[in-house]
C-alpha cells in the first residue's frame, strides 16, 4: 500500500488550523518546512527545521511529549549524535526495578538453561502418567514465563529508554536474525540472545554482531546447526546465513557455496550439560567451549573449503571467522543490509541511490551500523519522507502507548502482548527465519485495521489494564490517557488531514476524541 | 456401491483438463474450507488398521478394539479400516451418506518431524528443495487464481497458508468479543480514511465485523430461547458455516491440541475427547451451510502423523504419514481413497511411522483442480512444480 493520499498538505493543514483555532486553542500555524536543499549539510538543516513531532515520531518508537522535549533541547545534530552513540540507557527507577527483578536478569544463561534441563529430565523420569503430565506442564510454563520476561523487558525499553534508535535497532536485528521461541528450549535463551548477542552491537559493528549471533546457542539450535556434523551435513544455517543474514537471495552465492559453508559450520553447536564433549587426543587442542556454545572438533570437517570462489583453510573453529569475515565484507551484504535498514526506517521501496550511498559507507566503515544510519538520517530523502511508512503492529502499539502515557510507566505490559498477538506480531513469535515483514502489505489487511481500531478504543477510553499489576493482591492504579496535550496542539494538530480533523470534531467525549486520534490514518504511518 | 466401484477404478487416472473444465462449469459457488490440526494428530487412532495384527502388537495400551457390538470398539469402514468410536455418532453418518472420505498415507516428504518446520513448509506448499518464498502460502495463491474468490481466515493472525499477494481478511471466531467500536464510531473512523489508500480495507473490516456480529446475534437469540448452545470447536464451526454460506468461498481455520506424547487414551481419554469435539464441529457444517453444502468441500490435514508404536508413556511421538479428511456435499465419499499398502512392520517408514504414499501437494492439487476447475497453469501457481493427482474425491 502506498502513502496517505491526503498527507499533510501544508495549505490544507493551515486552513484547518485556523478554523479550529478557537476550539482547540492552537498555537501558531506558521509552516516550518523549508525548501528541499540538495547538499548533505543543508539537509541536516531540512531535518532541523522539520516539524519536531514528525521527526521525533520517525526516530523513536513513537513521539511523546518528553521525547519531543529532549529533541528540542538538543537540536538535530546533537540529538542524532546521542541517538547513534548512546552513552548509557537510563531508565526510571521503577522500570529498572521491574527489569532487575526478572529471572533473565538475575540468572546467567548457563545456569538458567541447566536448571531448566534438570526440570525437564525430572519430569520425564516420573513414572506416573498424571504426575509426569503435570511436571511437564510446569516445565513448559516456566519456559513461557521466561519468554514473557524477555518480551516484557523489550517492551519496557521500547516505551521508556531514551536511547530510542538503539532500542529500535535491537528489534530490527532480532528480526533480521530471527529465532522462534517455540523451538525446543529457546524460550530460556531469548533473554540472553537479545541482551548479549544483539543489543551490545545494535549500533556497532556488523561483523561483531554476526559473530555473536552465529555462535549463540539460540541461533545454532533454531537453525539446526547443532545437528550439523561432518558426514551428516545440515545446510539449514549455512543457507540462511547467506540468504537472510548477509548476502541476500540474489547476492551471488551458489548451492555449492551453501554446501561449503555448511562444512565450515560443522561442529559449531550447543552443549546444554556441564560436561565437555569427550575428544580424541588429536582433537583436544581444537576443542572450544564458551558457555553453552561448543565447538566439537569430533564433528567438524577439517578439510579445506572454497567459499565464494576463494579458499578457506581448514583450521577448526577459526575457519568460521574467516567465512564470516568474507560474508560481512561482501558488497552484496552491504547492499542487502543497507536496503533493509532503509526499508525499516524510510519507505517500502527506498530509492536505490540512497541505498547505494549507505552501502558505500557500510563498506568503507567495515560495517559500522551507526555510520550507515547517519547517512540515511541526513539524506534529503529522509527529510522528505514523513508519513510514508506504514507502521507494523509493534510500532502501532508502542507508539500509541507512548503518545498516551509518555513516561508514566505502565505496570503491566500484558495488554500490549495480547494486542501484538492479536495482530500477529508477537515478540520472538515469527516461526520462519526470514523475520516479520517490514512492509505495509503484511499489516494493513481489513482484519488488521479493524483490530487496530479496537485497540485505539481500548487505549483511548481508559487505562486498558496497563496499570493493573499482575498478581492476586495487585491494586490497579488510576490512569487516563493524555492525548489532548501541548504536543498535540503545538505540533501534531497541524499534521492532520481535513478528514481527520472533521472526525475529531465529531467526538462527544474526551475518550472518543482520543479513540479517533489513535484510529486516524496519521497514527498508522510515520 | 456401483458408483463407488466405478470411482475406485478411475481413481488413479490422471486428471484430464477437459473434465476439470466441465466440473468447473457449475462451480461458481464452489467453496473450500481448510482445517489444519496443529500438533500432528494420531492418525492411526482415527483410521484404525483393524486388519493389522502388527497394529495391536504395537499399541498394547492405546489400540482401538476391532469392530464389534461394543460401542467402544472401532466402527467398521471396510475390511482393513475402522473409525475411532468417538466419531460414531457425528461423522460416521456422513461417511454412510457418501459425503466423507479419508486418505491414509497422506503427508509431506519433509522429514524434519518438527511441528513448526513441517507446518510451515506445508502451508507454503512449495517444493522442498531450493529457494523458498516464505511470505507465500498456497491458499493465498489459490485465492489469487480463482475467479471470484472471497477468502477468509478464521484466525487471529494470517497464518502462513494465507499469506501472500492476494488480500485476505481475517477474523477469529473462537471467542467473539463484542466489538467496542460502535456503528457511529465506525462511520466516523471510515470517514477519516475515505481519501486514503486504506478506504477499501477499512470499510471491508467493518463489514466483516458486522457480518460476524449478525451471526452472533442469532446465536444469542437461540440462547435466550434456552437452546443448547454449542461449545468449543462446534461453536466455532457453526459460525464458520454461517459465514461461508453467504459470504466466503475459501476459508481456513486451525485447531490445536493434538501433540499427544503422554497418556493419549484409546476409546476414551484425551485424544477421544479431542476427536469428539472436532467431529461434532465438522458434522455441524452441513447443517449450517444448508443448500450450499452441495458445493462445499472441507479438507482436514495435520503436519504429520505419529509413531506407529506407542511410546513409554502410553502416548505417541512425532511421526510421518498422516490421514487426510475430505468431506462435502459433492464429495465422492464413503470410502478410503488414495494409494495404500498393508500396515505391517515392513511397510513402515524408517521402521517407525506410516509412509507417505499420497503427497499432499499432488493430492490437494488434484482436489482443487476438481473443486475450482483450475487450469494446469493455475495449478502451477498454487503448487509450483507439483503434478495434480486426482483421487476422484469430487
Amino acid at each position: 500500500m502506498g502513502t496517505l493520499k491526503n498527507t499533510v498538505a501544508r495549505t490544507a493543514a493551515c486552513r484547518r488550523c485556523a478554523a479550529a483555532a478557537a476550539l482547540l486553542v492552537l498555537g501558531a500555524c506558521a509552516t516550518t518546512e523549508s525548501p528541499k536543499p540538495s547538499a548533505a549539510n543543508a539537509n541536516a538543516n531540512a531535518n532541523a527545521n522539520a516539524n519536531p513531532y514528525l521527526l521525533v515520531n520517525r526516530l523513536t518508537w513513537g513521539a511523546s511529549t518528553s521525547a519531543v522535549e529532549q529533541y528540542k533541547q538538543q537540536g538535530w545534530q546533537n540529538y542524532l549524535r546521542t541517538q547513534l552513540h548512546p552513552a548509557s540507557s537510563k531508565l526510571n527507577t521503577e522500570v529498572q526495578a521491574q527489569i532487575d527483578g526478572m529471572t533473565i536478569t538475575k540468572v546467567p544463561l548457563v545456569e538458567l538453561v541447566q536448571k531448566m534441563e534438570q526440570m525437564r529430565r525430572d519430569a520425564d523420569a516420573q513414572k506416573d502418567d498424571e504426575v509426569k503430565k503435570t511436571d511437564q506442564q510446569a516445565y513448559q510454563q516456566e519456559l513461557s514465563r521466561l519468554q514473557r520476561e524477555a518480551s516484557t523487558r523489550h517492551l519496557l525499553r521500547a516505551l521508556y529508554s531514551p536511547d530510542q534508535v538503539k532500542e529500535q535497532m535491537t528489534w530490527f536485528w532480532l528480526n533480521h536474525f530471527n529465532v522462534h521461541q517455540g523451538k525446543s528450549n529457546l524460550r530460556a535463551m531469548l533473554g540472553d540472545y537479545e541482551e548479549n548477542a544483539i543489543r551490545p552491537h545494535a549500533l556497532g559493528n556488523f561483523r561483531k554482531l554476526l559473530g555473536a549471533v552465529a555462535t549463540h546457542p539460540a541461533m545454532l539450535r533454531y537453525l539446526d546447526n547443532d545437528q550439523n556434523a561432518v558426514g551428516r551435513i545440515n545446510e539449514n544455517f549455512a543457507r540462511e546465513l547467506m540468504e537472510l543474514h548477509t548476502l541476500g537471495v540474489d547476492g551471488g552465492y551458489s548451492q555449492r557455496d551453501v554446501q561449503e559453508l555448511a562444512r565450515v559450520l560443522t561442529g559449531n553447536g550447543v552443549n546444554l550439560t556441564a560436561t565437555n564433549a569427550p575428544q580424541k587426543k588429536e582433537h583436544q587442542g581444537w576443542y572450544v567451549r564458551r558457555g553453552l556454545f561448543e565447538f566439537n572438533p569430533g564433528k567438524h570437517d577439517f578439510g579445506d573449503k572454497v567459499l565464494l570462489g576463494q579458499p578457506i583453510k581448514g583450521r577448526g573453529m577459526d575457519a568460521l571467522d574467516d567465512a564470516l569475515d568474507r560474508l560481512a565484507a561482501h558488497p552484496s551484504t552491504a547492499r542487502f543490509v543497507s536496503r533493509k535498514l532503509a526499508v525499516f526506517w524510510l519507505t517500502d521501496e527506498p530509492p536505490p541511490a540512497l541505498v547505494g550511498h549507505m552501502a558505500q559507507t557500510f563498506m568503507q566503515s567495515k560495517g559500522d551500523i551507526a555510520a550507515t544510519l547517519q547517512v540515511l538520517f541526513n539524506a534529503p530523502e529522509f527529510a522528505g519522507a514523513a508519513g510514508k511508512k506504514f507502521k507494523d503492529p509493534m510500532r502501532y502499539v508502542v507508539s500509541a502507548v507512548r503518545l498516551a502515557y509518555d513516561q508514566k510507566a505502565v505496570l503491566n505490559v500484558g495488554p500490549m502482548l495480547y494486542w501484538l498477538n492479536r495482530m500477529g506480531e508477537p515478540l520472538y513469535g515469527r516461526v520462519t527465519p526470514d523475520g516479520y515483514s517490514m512492509t505495509a502489505g503484511a499489516w494493513d489487511s481489513s482484519g488488521q485495521l479493524a483490530t487496530r481500531f479496537e485497540i485505539a478504543k481500548a487505549i483511548g477510553s481508559g487505562s486498558a489494564g496497563l496499570f493493573k499489576p499482575e498478581g492476586p493482591q495487585a491494586q490497579e492504579r488510576a490512569a487516563f490517557p493524555q492525548l489532548s496535550n501541548a504536543l498535540y496542539f503545538q505540533h501534531m494538530a497541524k499534521t492532520l488531514a481535513p478528514d481527520t480533523a472533521r472526525a475529531l470534531d465529531q467526538a462527544t467525549s474526551p475518550q472518543e476524541w482520543s479513540t479517533f486520534l489513535l484510529a486516524s490514518p496519521e497514527m498508522m504511518v510515520r | 456401491m456401483q458408483r463407488r466401484h466405478f470411482l475406485a477404478a478411475t481413481a488413479t487416472l490422471p486428471l484430464a483438463w477437459g473434465s476439470a473444465q466441465l466440473q468447473a462449469a457449475g462451480s461458481g459457488s464452489a467453496r473450500l474450507l481448510f482445517v489444519f490440526l496443529r500438533g500432528g494428530y494420531d492418525a492411526a487412532s482415527l483410521l484404525v488398521p483393524v486388519s493389522s495384527s502388527f497394529y495391536y502388537e504395537s499399541r498394547p495400551d492405546i489400540a482401538l478394539a476391532k469392530p464389534s457390538a461394543d460401542l467402544a470398539s472401532a466402527v467398521s469402514l471396510n475390511a482393513d479400516w475402522g473409525l475411532h468410536p468417538a466419531l460414531r455418532e457425528s461423522l460416521y453418518p456422513l461417511y454412510q451418506r457418501g459425503e466423507l472420505a479419508w486418505v491414509p498415507f497422506f503427508g509431506t516428504d519433509d522429514v524434519s518431524r518438527s511441528h513448526f518446520e513441517t507446518q510451515d513448509s506445508m502451508e507454503m506448499g512449495q517444493a522442498l528443495d531450493g529457494h523458498k518464498d516464505f511470505g507465500s502460502g498456497f491458499l493465498n495463491r489459490l485465492a489469487a487464481v480463482v475467479a471470484g474468490a472471497s477468502p477468509m481466515a478464521f484466525t487471529d493472525q494470517l497464518s502462513t497458508i494465507f499469506q501472500g499477494s492476494a488480500r485476505v481478511p481475517n477474523t477469529a471466531l473462537k471467542s467473539l468479543n463484542k466489538p467496542q467500536v460502535d456503528g457511529r464510531q465506525s462511520d466516523i473512523i471510515a470517514s477519516m480514511y475515505r481519501n486514503t489508500a486504506w478506504a477499501q480495507p477499512v470499510r471491508e473490516g467493518f463489514a466483516v465485523r458486522n457480518d460476524v456480529m449478525r451471526e452472533l446475534a442469532s446465536e444469542m437469540d437461540a440462547a435466550s430461547r434456552n437452546a443448547v448452545s454449542a461449545k468449543g470447536f462446534e461453536l466455532e464451526a457453526r459460525r464458520i458455516g454461517k459465514l461461508m454460506k453467504d459470504n466466503y468461498n475459501i476459508g481456513f481455520v486451525d485447531v490445536g491440541g493434538w501433540d499427544t506424547h503422554v497418556g493419549q487414551g484409546a476409546a476414551t481419554g484425551y485424544l477421544a475427547s479431542r476427536l469428539d469435539e472436532l467431529g461434532r464441529g465438522l458434522a455441524a457444517l452441513p447443517q449450517e451451510l444448508g443448500a450450499a453444502w452441495r458445493d462445499t468441500t472441507v479438507v482436514v490435514v495435520s503436519e504429520f502423523g505419529r509413531t506407529f508404536r506407542q511410546n513409554g508413556n502410553r502416548g505417541t511421538d512425532h511421526g510421518h504419514g498422516s490421514v487426510m479428511w475430505v468431506m462435502g456435499g459433492g464429495v465422492r465419499g464413503g470410502r478410503i481413497a488414495g494409494e495404500q499398502v498393508a500396515v505391517e512392520k515392513a511397510t513402515l517408514f524408517q521402521d517407525r511411522d506410516f509412509p507417505v504414499l499420497n503427497e499432499y501437494r499432488a493430492v490437494l492439487g488434484g482436489l482443487m483442480q476438481r473443486q475450482f476447475g483450475l487450469s494446469p497453469a493455475q495449478l502451477a501457481v498454487v503448487f509450483p512444480g507439483a503434478k495434480g493427482k486426482d483421487l476422484g474425491l469430487i
